[in-house]
């Protein structure tokens, strides 16, 4: 049986399309009954402007899928973390050119290396801990010298 | 969280004295956009805006569902006077040069951090997650502030005199961070709010060696301090702030997009 967690697999993140909602770690928690889905999500950062967006194509998703009511609710605790991210999103942010994040990240000083995205040397730098979006920071590859942007361990 | 009239009233107004924080500094960070010193920098600042005004809206939804009078965090920000914010005068001062907002940020920060820790202990839970989450982002801004204190501090002559120039004008304005009045002691006393004096001697440990490192004067605790913020007391330059922030919601009441 297809289920609404299924719908929202296909449900893209607004930023960067090439991972979905569900693999992010937004999408929380789903209750359905017959008439009604309740979809629970968590923001990434408190200021994340995507959060609109992201609630729209959940709501849209789901009334294409055949679904007559759909409810929203956002949840803040446990806080959103990067380790919430699959696998298989780590993989697809990487290829899009985005360095994926680093697992168990408790610590965010930790020096954990990060791969350049180009060439894949481990011989990268930190140029700046703020991107394009709250989420990314960005880096400098020291072997192809090429500039990446690198999804935020929090 | 259920909680007793009385009680709700002063968790409202706790709740509107930090989103009001947030919401004004955010603001004066804002200000860099399109002009920070270089481009990375403009992006943090404007990064770190952003972090700042999200927890305000957090905390503006929760004061609404709290007063539970129809007002949304919408009216909260936008439809308040200058006497009715209770931010603290350290956020609302003018931008100053990049130093400046350096020096207020770093001191701002490293409150954040510590004030932010403990209110995830609140035995509010909302409160408690908003906290959770804020800190987290409160985190990599005192990172990226301490290392412009240093290198600023640090760096050139003249970096190191607009450092200690605008440290010096900026120092009266940050001993109100620690000083609790009766709001915060009622909410100490029922496990929702901050022990704010408690915070003070780590706040003082991060300043002080991070001035050391920066080859900054510490200045002393003899001078004066301003007072009054949570009262609704303001400089002249919240008036500004407000008139410009609020200006579209004022003429045009409701307006969304």
């Amino acid at each position: 049986m297809v289920s609404a967690w299924d719908y929202l697999c296909s449900v893209p993140d607004p930023e960067i399309p090439v991972v979905d909602v569900v693999s992010m770690g937004i999408v929380r928690e789903i209750e359905e009954s017959p008439e009604c889905v309740t979809v629970t999500i968590t923001p990434t950062y408190s200021g994340c402007p995507a959060m609109a967006e992201i609630e729209n194509s959940i709501r849209e998703a789901l009334y294409e899928a055949g679904y007559s009511q759909v409810e929203m609710r956002t949840k803040i605790a446990p806080v959103w973390t990067t380790d919430w991210i699959t696998d298989e999103a780590r993989e697809k942010l990487r290829t899009y050119g985005i360095a994926p994040p680093e697992r168990r990240c408790a610590s965010v000083n930790a020096k954990n290396s990060v791969n350049c995205t180009f060439c894949g040397s481990d011989k990268t730098r930190l140029k700046s801990e703020f991107g394009s979006t709250p989420c990314k920071a960005l880096r400098v590859c020291q072997n192809c010298l090429q500039p990446f942007e690198h999804f935020k361990c929090i | 969280m259920k909680l007793t009239k009385k009680l709700s009233k002063q968790v409202f107004v706790y709740l509107l004295r930090h989103a009001d924080d947030r919401l004004v500094l955010g603001h004066r960070l804002s200000e860099w956009c399109g002009h920070a010193p270089m481009m990375e920098e403009d992006l943090a600042l404007a990064n770190i805006a952003l972090d700042l005004i999200g927890q305000a809206t957090l905390l503006y939804k929760l004061a609404a569902e709290t007063e539970n009078c129809g007002r949304t965090e919408d009216d909260l920000a936008f439809l308040r006077d200058p006497s009715e914010f209770r931010n603290l005068q350290l956020v609302e001062q003018p931008k100053g040069d990049f130093a400046y907002t350096i020096a207020r940020q770093f001191l701002f920060d490293a409150y954040d951090v510590l004030f932010l820790d403990e209110l995830s202990l609140s035995t509010h839970p909302e409160l408690a997650g908003i906290a959770a989450k804020a800190l987290k982002e409160a985190q990599y801004h005192l990172r990226h502030t301490q290392q412009w204190m240093m290198r600023l501090g640090d760096g050139t002559v003249e970096s190191h005199r607009r450092l200690q120039d605008a440290v010096e004008d900026i120092w009266r304005f940050s001993g109100e961070l620690f000083v609790p009045d009766n709001f915060d002691q009622t909410l100490v006393a029922e496990r929702i709010g901050v022990d704010l004096e408690s915070l003070r001697p780590s706040w003082q440990e991060t300043v002080s060696e991070t001035f050391r490192e920066a080859t900054l004067d510490l200045p002393g605790d003899e001078q004066y301090f301003a007072s009054g913020s949570r009262g609704g007391y303001h400089t002249e330059h919240l008036g500004f702030l407000l008139a410009e922030m609020q200006v579209l919601q004022r003429t045009h009441p409701g307006a969304t997009w």
